[in-house]
């Protein structure tokens, strides 16, 4: 079940808009790395170019699967989605007119995902209690933090090795942030998964990462090998810590 | 409801259509009842892309003449007979409906609502300009002089809507319970979500105008027979993809229940409004209609029955 994702050189951005200048990152099977930046510092649209949702201009992103290296650019979402990758998008992106389970459902879209569709369905109800209770409801009458469980949920029905979240914090009062943060981490032992994780909260971010980039103005500013060197930077200090 | 089931009560259907052909007599109810089984056909066809993906269509009207005009060529070059007429409207308003799906699905909604609205016109301008099928003037289409068991054509057209509409509603049926169109759900809902979820979002969307186009232009098909005279104008009327659309709407969009209960009231109520006050009334009705539901019940007939369930 090894899976390993190498990015390289990644220049992406929207028309005439370059966003990300040259941002090379790396996640090792079993690694929960932590991608740390403020807003508008490139975090979403590197999860986006990995997830084949923006197309990057230059650079290369290679998937290495069960020692099969698969390279992802010019890949659409849906063979992503298919390699085991699964996307926790920014500000979660539900289907709001459909229920919960609806939901779920979506996200075993993928054949090898059908095929477990019942085992995976048991797992995320048994993962996120308030999903069981919430099964007929419309996802979008549900509250923020219930609304992320429900993102996180659907993401694990595809099945992935390779979970990539987007600010899961974003829009959530700190006690959610904390259970969610918590959740992921639950998630990544029971269910062995790799995660990368962009975050613009790092308190929360560094209590799961085992180390992290941090990005600044679509370009890698520092990788840290540790959560303490990434606490120890200058650079840290400065923009989260306020020092 | 298994497919099982679903084929038992659509041939209960057709069987009963027939038995009815044996009992009313009024040539009148034949004429009205393919009317609004036609509708029934265009609104469900309309639906699989409006509806259920969420894609609005404005050129309904074009699909359905180029049905029409498909099958009005296919009669006066070989005299093709009904079922080939049906099956030919239907890959050429199909490959429509993929074509311009093509060119434009991969744009946001807004685009594909504004090409199908030209498509109708080019049509249009098309066939006026085609001496073969008659141009503006129109062209005459003679009925067979007898058709086996019916001996009345008008009554053999009325059963034959009545299996197309079925047919229609059934392949509905399945789009909706299956995979299609859970994604065809998600990508109502929201596209970019659908994506990230692995849904083939281009590959649904394209499936999706195909058969919709296609049913369109089935519905057209027994259309030179049903008219004997037909002309651009008429056959491109505005009527048709205002109906197509507003049915929907009204019946709810979300099942194929919808467009049935839409297509079944709005038809009716413009028939008794053509017998009673005037046809020119019929657009009317519609648009009245369509304002008061947007506002008082979005969801259409379907949802406002579903609020009041959940609710006692």
């Amino acid at each position: 079940m090894a899976s390993r994702l190498v990015a390289r050189g990644i220049e992406a951005g929207y028309g005439a808009v370059r966003v990300l200048h040259g941002v090379s990152i790396e996640v090792n099977e079993g690694e929960t790395v932590a991608l740390l930046g403020t807003n508008g510092n490139g975090k979403s649209t590197l999860l986006k170019s990995l997830m084949g949702l923006v197309r990057p201009a230059a650079g290369e992103i290679v998937l290495e699967t069960d020692g099969r290296s698969t390279s992802l650019v010019g890949l659409g979402p849906e063979e992503i989605v298919g390699l085991g990758v699964a996307l926790v998008p920014e500000g979660r992106r539900l289907f709001p007119r459909l229920t919960v389970e609806e939901n779920l459902l979506l996200g075993a879209y993928r054949r090898e995902a059908r095929a477990h569709i019942e085992d995976t369905l048991a797992f995320c109800l048994e993962a996120f209690p308030v999903l069981r209770e919430r099964r007929r409801q419309l996802a979008g009458s549900m509250s923020g933090g219930e609304q992320q469980m429900l993102a996180l949920a659907r993401a694990l029905m595809t099945r992935p090795r390779m979970l990539l979240i987007d600010e899961p914090s974003v829009g959530l009062a700190p006690i959610l942030v904390s259970r969610v943060i918590a959740k992921i981490r639950e998630l990544k032992e029971t269910r062995h998964l790799t995660v990368l994780m962009a975050e613009q909260n790092f308190h929360q971010a560094t209590r799961i990462a085992d180390r992290g980039y941090v990005i600044v103005h679509g370009e890698i500013a520092f990788e840290g090998r540790s959560t303490r060197e990434l606490t120890e930077h200058e650079l840290v200090k400065k923009y989260y810590l306020g020092v | 409801m298994s497919g099982r089931r679903l084929l038992a009560m659509a041939g209960g259907v057709t069987v009963l259509a027939v038995a009815l052909t044996r009992l009313v007599d009024n040539q009148y109810y034949y004429f009205a009842g393919y009317v609004i089984l036609q509708y029934v056909v265009l609104a469900t066809a309309w639906n699989i892309l409006g509806g259920y993906a969420g894609y609005v269509n404005f050129g309904s009207a074009g699909f359905f003449a180029l049905g029409a005009y498909t099958a009005a060529v296919l009669i006066k070059a070989v005299g093709a007979p009904l079922p080939v007429l049906v099956i030919a409207a239907g890959v050429v308003s199909g490959l429509l409906g993929l074509s311009i799906g093509a060119l434009t699905l991969r744009l946001r909604g807004v685009f594909f609502a504004i090409a199908t609205l030209a498509l109708a016109v080019v049509l249009q301008t098309l066939i006026v300009n085609w001496e073969y099928v008659g141009g503006s003037r129109g062209l005459y289409t003679i009925r067979p002089a007898r058709v086996l068991f019916f001996g009345n054509y008008v009554e053999f057209l009325f059963v034959v809507m009545v299996v197309l509409a079925v047919a229609a509603l059934t392949i509905a049926w399945r789009i909706e319970h299956s995979w299609v169109g859970r994604g065809l759900a998600a990508i109502r809902d929201n596209e970019e979500a659908a994506e990230c979820m692995g849904v083939p979002t281009l590959r649904l969307k394209l499936l999706a105008a195909t058969v919709s186009g296609a049913l369109m232009g089935v519905a057209g098909a027994p259309f030179p027979y049903y008219i004997t005279y037909m002309e651009p104008a008429s056959t491109f009327n505005l009527d048709y993809a205002v109906n197509s659309l507003a049915m929907p709407m009204i019946g709810g969009t979300t099942t194929w229940v919808g467009p049935l209960v839409g297509a079944v009231l709005l038809g009716s109520a413009q028939q008794i409004a053509t017998v009673t006050i005037s046809s020119a009334l019929n657009l009317l009705i519609v648009g009245m209609l369509l304002v008061v539901f947007v506002i008082v019940a979005p969801d259409g007939l379907v949802g406002l029955v579903r609020r009041r369930r959940s609710r006692g």
